[in-house]
């Protein structure tokens, strides 16, 4: 490199290491360190693994994790099964104008706050709300209907929040599938079903992926959306991370539980990818 | 499934009734919302009790709107505030990312894309608490080694902003990056070969180039600050951002104030992007 | 007597009130290769849509082996299809591709391996099965599309232009193959393009295509030699042309006043009286040069030129003459016997035709000559 280039070279490369090192890594580096101290003393410390000890022995902390993990899955699936026919309907049925609306519709939602959103869902689902008072008004019901609280609610909830994640990928992958392919599925005698199965879905396969990833990290770190809307019983692993963190003072303990949550959904991410033969780079270059 | 392909009528209704009411389910929370606002009443609820502007402009208890209420209107302005700390931020690191990417080919470039991209792929809540953990260590060691205090490092409006910056740098490095890579190259060299600097040509061709992603990109930053939770969560201090004091306000029972609050946010969230848009268009 | 593989009667297509195929027949006997030629827009990938299944025509009838189809969806038919941009499945290798058909036909795995493996070998692929399609040169994805179709057995492949993103010289390749291919598999090939050369060297018979109609259909002879009418004369080969009005008409013969003052005679096709616009074809190859007069005595048609511009290309070669008189630019073809090969820039020469050579119109626009395809 030329003298110029190789100070340019510096310049850049600067800021790139200083936000990875002093954000990214040592702070995980950091947070894995405390996840492995143990309080033995007043001001006295031990490495040791009792906090991750203390995560398997209480049955509450093993349950709620392996509940979120499930969930999040499940969640995931359910938004996938929702928002490919609307993306294939927007990327390949819809023209022109339609299109562009639809898509933009996809987007708005999105432009608030969750918490907006989160709020939406509670005026609509809770006792006093629009759905029960619709129900009443039918006659299908005689009293009040409390369908908040529960784990059918957080899932609507969680889905919401997720959709635009999973639809926008997917309807760049499709839109890139040429018309003249899904006819020639036709053309040489394939049904609906069978194009879907051995030329939509194939094509599709970086946009699940990127869409899942994106979809199932949002739903496993969420926060929000488990506290609102789901009830007593529907404990999310992020709400044991801000107790230990911020009510209980119990940093050690939270940081496992942090780390924990992170080795989970790294797990899973590169599972993903590694079942479908994609790499982080080109899923999230397309996301 | 294509238009090109004869469907029955039967199925093409179906389909048309599942994609309307997928786009009802969308449309449904939010509209909810924008309407209670204007309910005359301080359930956001049935029965609808008469029109009412009070939950905007209202002074007196029960019903004081939100431009009389401190609380809301302090937690607005720190949500800027931080919005724009963040996008700006990331804006500058994000395209000199872009640019170091795009231009360089050095060893341990694929490392370093990969662990660019990480940030997106680490649970929000978790980048928090690591960030409140390494800033506290850090604090704790500059006060035992020389009892100096840095304030800066306690949870607080510095901390949210770095929490913030350190996923959004990831998202702004993205979208400067796809354009840059549709640049080509040869117009710079035509700005070398007609006599400009290697800045100068920078500045002069690809930077009006960048524009509408660098435009893009400051938006996106500052919508993705604004409407941040899980992160600010665990780094806030005393000075709650907008999310964060109106998710303190849910948890003591809702108002109309909230739907009031949350139909300029929509409003406010709409006009940026429709700006960004119609310049992206130019 | 067998039906024909392909019978289409009084086709028409409207999309908006735009009529895109404007009542048109034909018949394709079996195991015959027929081409359908037009400009783009010209309605021909509409028929192809429509005999394929992916458009409804708004009237008319499509008969496949005495059968109509118009009720019977693109899947359905046994009618395949090699598309523009070929669409072979890019998630599946060579040999999936090719059983792609045979698999929704739901034939045993054996079978399928064995009836890839055998059509590979006949187009002259044995073993590429296992490859990616992204590996394969323009020329073999060519073929494998063709196969892709043929191992269906169908009782008309359609062509959508398939030629069309390769580079010159494969094209002329691909041209020789392809025929030789339908000749071997004796399947009845429906061929649409724009290029009229892939039509006229492959075609049995030909359609030429303007504005939703039939212009004529015949052999490559005929268009090239007796077009019927002035829009195919136009489109097939080159041609030099003139406009003028009518003077005279007798025993077959137009006189011409053209526009630019030269008085032409040339053979009548269509109906045209003295006064009537007309316009009058002549190839290239057919203007004759010679040194002295005696050279053109059998010549109806002379004039004298100077050369403007040779343009060499072997045995295509041509001349471009400035009408002395008129200052009119007309093309011709330098013959190959290199009598006139040291023509120059700058050089007279006396050129002509006989009448009977060249062919008088009446001008596009006026409904007269436009009597439909036969």
């Amino acid at each position: 490199m030329r003298a110029g280039t190789r100070l340019g070279f510096v310049l850049l490369i600067a800021p790139l290491l200083l936000w990875l090192v002093l954000l990214i890594v040592i702070p995980h580096v950091d947070l894995a360190l405390l996840s492995l101290r143990e309080r033995v003393g007043v001001g006295e410390y031990a490495v040791s693994m009792a906090n991750y000890r203390t995560f398997l022995d209480e049955p509450l902390y093993l349950w709620t994790f392996l509940r979120t993990a499930v969930m999040a899955v499940l969640a995931t699936a359910i938004t996938l099964v929702i928002g490919f026919p609307v993306s294939f309907y927007i990327a390949k049925i819809a023209r022109g104008r339609v299109q562009s609306a639809l898509f933009l519709l996809c987007l708005v939602p999105f432009w608030v706050s969750e918490l907006v959103r989160t709020f939406g869902w509670m005026i609509l689902l809770r006792e006093t709300g629009l759905i029960s008072g619709l129900l009443q008004w039918l006659g299908l019901t005689d009293g009040p209907v409390e369908m908040l609280y529960n784990d059918a609610a957080m899932m609507v909830g969680l889905v919401y929040t997720s959709m635009l994640f999973m639809v926008v990928p997917l309807v760049t992958t499709l839109e890139s599938l040429d018309d003249g392919i899904i006819e020639a599925g036709y053309d040489l005698g394939g049904s609906g079903p069978s194009v879907l199965r051995e030329i939509i879905i194939p094509h599709a396969v970086p946009g699940i992926v990127a869409g899942s990833i994106v979809v199932f990290m949002l739903s496993l770190g969420n926060y929000l959306t488990p506290t609102m809307l789901g009830g007593k019983d529907s404990l999310w692993f992020t709400e044991l991370i801000y107790s230990q963190f911020i009510v209980r003072f119990n940093w050690e303990l939270g940081a496992a539980f942090g780390f924990l949550l992170l080795v989970l959904s790294s797990v899973i991410v590169w599972a993903m990818l590694r079942l479908t033969g994609q790499t982080l780079e080109k899923t999230m270059g397309s996301a | 499934m294509i238009p090109s392909m004869p469907r029955p009528l039967a199925y093409r209704l179906i389909y048309g009734a599942y994609v309307t009411l997928f786009f009802v389910y969308l449309a449904l929370p939010l509209a909810v919302v924008a309407v209670f606002a204007f309910n005359d009443s301080v359930f956001p609820a049935l029965p609808w009790e008469g029109f009412t502007w009070n939950w905007f402009f209202g002074d007196a208890r029960p019903q004081i709107g939100v431009f009389h209420e401190r609380r809301i209107l302090r937690a607005i302005g720190t949500s800027v505030l931080v919005g724009a700390c963040v996008s700006a931020l990331s804006l500058v690191v994000g395209t000199s990312n872009a640019f170091l990417f795009n231009r360089y080919r050095f060893r341990g470039r694929g490392l370093l894309y990969v662990l660019m991209l990480l940030p997106l792929v680490i649970p929000g809540i978790v980048l928090g608490i690591s960030i409140l953990v390494f800033s506290s260590t850090v604090a704790n060691a500059a006060w035992d080694a020389w009892e100096w205090d840095l304030v800066a490092l306690r949870p607080g409006l510095v901390l949210v902003i770095l929490g913030q910056f350190s996923f959004i740098t990831t998202i702004a490095t993205l979208v400067i990056s796809a354009r840059l890579q549709k640049f080509d190259r040869s117009l710079e060299e035509a700005a070398l070969n007609l006599g400009a600097g290697r800045l100068t040509a920078v500045r002069t061709v690809t930077l009006p180039f960048l524009a509408p992603a660098l435009v893009g990109a400051f938006v996106v930053a500052f919508l993705m600050s604004f409407e941040n939770f899980n992160t600010t969560l665990m780094l806030v201090g005393s000075d709650a951002p907008l999310t964060i004091a109106m998710f303190d306000r849910l948890k003591e029972g809702s108002t109309p104030l909230l739907n009031a609050v949350s139909l300029l946010l929509m409003l406010g969230s709409s006009v940026l992007a429709l700006t960004m848009i119609v310049f992206q268009r130019r | 007597m067998s039906a024909p593989d392909l019978e289409c009667s009084a086709l028409m297509k409207q999309f908006d009130g735009v009529t895109a195929v404007d009542d048109v027949s034909f018949t394709v006997p079996r195991g015959s290769f027929f081409s359908i030629l037009g400009p783009s827009g010209c309605g021909k990938t509409t028929i192809m849509r429509m005999i394929a299944g992916f458009l409804e025509p708004t009237s008319g009838d499509i008969r496949i082996r005495g059968g109509s189809v118009i009720d019977v969806p693109p899947n359905k038919r046994n009618v395949n299809m090699v598309f523009q941009h070929l669409a072979l499945f890019p998630m599946m290798n060579v040999a999936d591709n090719i059983g792609y058909g045979l698999r929704r036909k739901r034939l045993p795995r054996a079978e399928i391996a064995h009836r890839v493996d055998a059509v590979l070998e006949r187009i002259g692929l044995p073993g590429i099965g296992p490859r990616q399609v992204a590996e394969l040169s323009g020329g073999q994805k060519q073929r494998v599309a063709i196969a892709r179709c043929m191992v269906l057995e169908p009782d008309v492949l359609l062509l959508d232009e398939p030629l069309g993103a390769l580079d010159l010289k494969l094209r002329e390749r691909m041209k020789i193959e392809l025929k030789a291919l339908q000749a071997d598999f004796g399947t009845t090939f429906v061929y649409i393009t724009h290029d009229q050369s892939e039509a006229l060297v492959m075609s049995d018979r030909i359609a030429v295509m303007n504005a939703g109609r039939f212009e004529q259909l015949g052999n490559a002879r005929d268009l090239y030699y007796r077009p019927e009418t002035a829009f195919v004369a136009g489109f097939v080969g080159d041609s030099n042309r003139w406009r003028g009005r009518v003077a005279r008409v007798s025993g077959g013969i137009a006189e011409m006043q053209a526009d630019d003052g030269l008085t032409l005679r040339a053979a009548l096709r269509g109906v045209s009286a003295a006064g009537d616009r007309a316009e009058i074809f002549v190839r290239p190859e057919l203007v004759l040069p010679g040194h002295d007069p005696a050279d053109l005595a059998g010549c109806d048609n002379r004039l004298s030129g100077e050369v403007t511009d040779i343009l060499f290309n072997g045995a295509a070669s041509r001349a471009l003459l400035r009408c002395v008189e008129t200052g009119t630019v007309l093309e011709m073809a330098l013959p190959q016997s290199g009598r006139f090969a040291g023509l120059g820039r700058g050089d007279r020469v006396q050129v002509g035709w006989a009448a009977d050579q060249a062919a008088c119109f009446p001008e596009r626009g006026t409904d007269a000559g436009l009597a439909g395809a036969g």
